[in-house]
This record gives structure tokens, sequence and C-alpha cells, in this order.
């Protein structure tokens, strides 16, 4: 069990600590934290606001340096790799899906799905076949040549879903994906993401104070003043 | 790096309004530059038109002249002088003044008079009509066929006018390379009867024309007519010269620059301004950029090419409708001393880049300083 733990280990983080300012000025952000994400389970990251989990989610997607502690994806330490480095393994890796989408305005849906495939230097003709392909799983194929501006909430979040997934990460980061959401599209975007983007190969971390959508997760880490209070694990649906 | 240039003018073009401002403030600040500066090397181009249009290698004048319209009357033995200097294969005497003729309309028109030497003839214009040697006939006038020929009420050979009271006849017409800077028409005719016909001061000489054996001689003479008390030039620094006075000796040169400098502040400001406010728009998508995985350098390209492109695009509108505002000035006013010059295009372009530069300046540091951490933030 344990060795089929460590093959499906996507993330782990090990003591990790972020403080901002410093002397009488210094605020930490997270202290001491330590744990695994695994392949093919959506674990959520919940708790107030500045209890520190967005500062955590930047940690581990190679976003923002921790003052202490380490971070492996996928057996890899991000934080002993130079900027580009990380810059490349962000763009290789790991998807985003930001909580005000930042999808491009003057771009159409397919080009703005294409970006990641874009910066990985793919013909550009190639980036936006894939790309439609990938609109077509989040249901937007025929949205492809308008701007973003045109599209509901809940489909501009699918396009960043798709964007997010265009170069096929394995760890998938999402930053309060409903907030812009009514509860209704918000639930229907998890329950769509929980069967048609996440896999065996994919691990999905979601940051989220909505408990409207724990239902959907495999397992819920509890934050509060920098610190885990609690790693749940069971059928939320339930509760 | 193709996809992320694509990316980046997809960007700037379909932002319609900020790209045509953007474009209207290079447009404009071009234009003006080159409207300006074509103006300057027009006025000095036209400035100098009788040096270049006489010809001559080498201008002996009075020390004090700084405009070639402004002549010095100089003695006879100045030329008699100059003559025997070694290096000297030979010199004329030029006459140059200001007179009044009475067209047959019966109006008075100021003229510029040039009395050609009567032996040789030098300096001479090419005619578009009549013979040169008419100009020896009984009142024989050349009149040259320039932006100032209507003055003369579109005179033919043989039209007749009175020059201080003395009758003047045409007797050819002629084409030169450039036209005069102050606005009146160019008569031709011998030295001699220049003389006679316009009241004149003691001395009648307004500059010696030389011709030196060889190209090495000039040192030479130029010493030795400076141990005469007069000044020798080469139609080059004769030029260069008239240019330096209207530059530094009037108010011309300061207001050229005054206005040059103030088309480079308003497209710098203008685009400078909307260029920043692009940046600030795209800032946060920048900052998500940075997120999914681009490099630095990617986004400080997207900057250069988006500020490079519009420099560009503007500076090429800029330039036509400075051409097109010359041409068209030209057309209906035929003293427009208007000159687009390579020079002119060169110092646009540079300024354009300048601007574009600093535009983009503003925006890298802007976009550099983004952390992807704020974009989670929001």
């Amino acid at each position: 069990m344990a060795n089929a733990d460590a093959m499906n280990l996507a993330v782990k983080a090990i003591n990790l600590a972020k403080w901002f300012g410093e002397g009488e000025a210094r605020t930490i952000a997270v202290k001491d934290v330590s744990f695994d994400a695994y392949l093919g389970e959506m674990l959520y990251i919940v708790g107030p606001s500045g209890s520190g989990k967005t500062t955590l989610l930047s940690m581990i997607s190679g976003i923002l340096r921790p003052n202490s502690g380490t971070v492996a994806v996928e057996n890899m330490d991000i934080w002993n790799m130079a900027t580009d480095e990380i810059a490349a393994f962000r763009l290789n890796k790991i998807g985003f899906v930001f909580q005000d989408y930042h999808l491009f305005p003057r771009l159409t849906t397919v080009e703005n799905v294409a970006i990641p495939l874009i910066l990985k230097k793919i013909d550009w003709n190639e980036a936006l076949k894939i790309a439609m392909q990938n609109l077509e799983i989040v249901g937007l194929k025929d949205r492809a040549q308008l701007p973003p501006v045109k599209l509901s909430g809940g489909e501009q979040q699918r396009v960043a879903i798709a964007r997010a997934i265009s170069s096929r990460p394995d760890l998938l980061i999402f930053d309060e994906p409903t907030a812009s959401l009514d509860g209704d599209t918000g639930r229907k975007i998890v329950a769509f993401v929980k069967e048609n983007i996440l896999n065996d190969k994919r691990c999905i971390i979601i940051v989220t104070h909505d408990s409207r959508i724990y239902e959907y997760a495999d397992r819920i880490l509890k934050m509060e003043d920098g610190k885990i209070i609690g790693l749940e694990t069971g059928d939320f649906h339930e509760e | 790096m193709k996809g992320i240039l694509k990316i980046a003018f997809k960007l700037l073009v379909n932002d319609k309004g900020k790209f045509a401002a953007l474009l209207v403030g290079i447009t404009f600040a071009v234009f003006l530059m080159i409207q300006m500066t074509s103006m300057f090397a027009g006025i000095m181009a036209r400035s100098s038109a009788t040096v270049v249009n006489i010809g001559a290698k080498i201008w002996v004048m009075d020390p004090a002249v700084n405009t070639v319209a402004n002549s010095i009357p100089m003695p006879d033995y100045v030329q008699d002088a100059v003559r025997s200097i070694n290096g000297v294969k030979y010199a004329v005497p030029l006459y140059s003044s200001v007179a009044l003729v009475k067209l047959r309309s019966g109006t008075y028109q100021a003229v510029s008079v040039l009395g050609l030497d009567d032996a040789t003839l030098f300096g001479r214009p090419a005619l578009l009509e009549g013979k040169i040697e008419d100009i020896y006939a009984e009142n024989g006038f050349i009149v040259l066929v320039d932006s100032e020929f209507r003055k003369m009420e579109y005179p033919k050979i043989g039209t007749e006018f009175e020059i201080n009271d003395n009758r003047g006849v045409v007797v050819g017409l002629a084409k030169v390379t450039s036209s005069g800077l102050f606005g009146i028409p160019t008569l031709y005719t011998t030295y001699s009867r220049a003389v006679t016909y316009i009241p004149s001061a003691r001395f009648t000489t307004a500059y010696v024309l030389v011709e030196p054996k060889t190209a090495s001689d000039i040192p030479y003479i130029k010493e030795q007519v400076q141990k005469l008390g007069y000044l020798a030039l080469t139609d080059e620094e004769f030029i260069q010269k008239i240019s330096d006075f209207y530059m530094y000796q009037t108010g011309l040169g300061i207001n050229m620059f005054i206005m040059t400098a103030i088309s480079f502040i308003v497209g710098l400001s203008i685009s400078g301004q909307t260029f920043y406010t692009f940046i600030l728009e795209n800032l946060e998508k920048f900052g998500a950029l940075k997120a999914i995985g681009a490099k630095g350098r990617e986004l400080v390209f997207m900057i250069l090419f988006q500020a490079t492109f519009t420099a560009f695009v503007g500076y090429g509108l800029g330039v036509g409708l400075a051409s097109f505002i010359v041409m068209s000035a030209r057309l209906r006013l035929p003293d427009y001393a208007a000159q687009i010059t390579y020079m002119n295009l060169a110092d646009a372009f540079i300024m354009v880049v300048i601007i574009a530069a600093i535009s983009s300046y503003i925006g890298i540091r802007k976009v550099l300083k983004i952390e992807p951490f704020d974009i989670f933030r929001s």
C-alpha cells in the first residue's frame, strides 16, 4: 500500500512556511504545513479568509517561494529549480484555473485555450486544433470563435478549464472556482470537472470556502491561521 | 516565439480604440516632426539657391557676408589680385543686387538681378528657350522659370519691361536647380549691363567666382585671399555658412527646434500614455501568462513587438501624411519651401524609436514587476 501511495503521489509538501515582512511587521501566512496529494483525487483546501490557503496553493504550484520547507510535484523538488525551469515546469505539469478566469478579451475563445500550447511553442494551427478538441470536451466548440466577453460566467469558467488542461497537466489548481458563479452553476461546473477532467493520472487541488461544493471532494484539508487543523476523508455528500 | 508574437499582435490590433489612439499619437508626432524639419530643410536649400545655381567652386567675398543675397561689394582690384594667385585657373566677377521692374500691367515687382561676367558668362543657367548669345543683345535679360516666374506675369521671349527707367527685353527663359528663398523672380544679364542699369555703390563686384586648377590648390588660394583681407569659401562651405547663419544667428533654428521638440513631446505623451494604459489594462493577463508558465523575456518580447509594430506603422502613416501635405501644398503654392530629405526621415525615425523605447520601457517595468501570486490574490 505504501508503494502504491508513493507511485500515486502528485504533491508532497513538507514543513512549508511562509511569512511576509520582517521584524515587528512580520506576518506569518503559512507555518509548518505538511500534506500529500495523490493522482486521481480531488483535494480541497478550505478555510476562512486569511487562513493561508491561497499562499499554500501558490507555494505548491511553483509561484511563491516558501521561506522554509520543500514541495515535490511528481517527486521533483520544484524549489530547487532555477526560475526559468520552474516556469517551464508549471507550463508542462500544472494547469491553473484562476478565480477571475483571466481570459484575454481581445482573443477568441479558442485562441485563449491555445495559449499554454503556444507558450510551449507548438505551431499556431496545431495549437488551435488541440484547443478546439479541449473546447469540445467542455462543450463549447460552437463558441470557439467568440470573444470570452460574449460568454456567460459558467461558460468562461469552462473556457478557463479547457485552457488549464490544454497542456495535459498532471496537477490542476483551481482557485475559488465558484466565487463568481451562482450556486447551481458552481456545483455543475465542479461536478463536470470531477466527471470529465479528473482521471487516474491527474490530481486536482481546489481552494474554496464554498461549502456547497464539498460533496465532490475526495479529501478536505482544513486550514486556519496558516496551519492545518484537520484532514477529512469520506462521503461529504452525506453531510 | 512566432506564436507569442501573434498573440501580442492580436492583443494590440483587436483593441481597436487603443490601437487607433496609439497610431494617431505617433502619426501626428511624425507628421509634425517631418513637417517642421522639412520646412527647415527647404528654407536652408533655398537660402543657398544662388550658390547652387551659379555652380562656382570657390566664392571670394567680404568676410562679413552671411548670406548670398546680402553681398558686400568689393573693389575691382580684388578680382585682379585673385587672378594672380597661383593655382587659379580663372576668376570672374559676379554682380548681385535687387531691383524694381515695371511690368506690362504697370505693376512694380522686385527682382533679383545677377550680372554674369561679359567675357565668359560663367554661372549662366541652362536655357529652356532662347539662345545664350542673345544676352549680349540690346537690353537682353534671361528670366528664370522657377516658383516665382508667375510674378513676372509669365513673360515670353520678346516681352518687354522697365528696369530703373531702362528698357529690358526677355531674350531667354532658363531653368535652375533650386528656387530662391525670398519670393522674388531672378533675372540674368551681363555684368556690364547690370552695373549700367541698376544704381550701384562705389564698388560693384558682389563675388569673385574662382575656378582652381586642381582641388589641391584650394587651401593655398584660400590662404592668399585671406591675406588680401577677404574670404574664399568653397561652394559647400558657403552653403554651410549660410545655413549656420539662419540656424544660429536668427530665430529660425531655435524655433524649428522648439516645434520639433514639442511634436516629440506630444507624440510621446499620447503614445506613452495610451500604451501605458494598454499595458495596465492587460497587466493581470500578463500576470496570468506568467503564472501559466510564460518566461519574463517572452513577455518583454511581446511588449517590444507591440511598441515597435505601432511605432513603424505610425511612422509610415506619418511620413505618408507629411509627403501628401507637402506635395499638395506645392501644387497649390509654388513658393512652398518644404523639402523632405533623407535626414528629415532619419530624424523622425530616431524620435519614433525613442518614443517606442520609452513607452515599452514603462510597460516592461510594470509587467516584470507583477507577481503571479498577485493574480491568485486578485
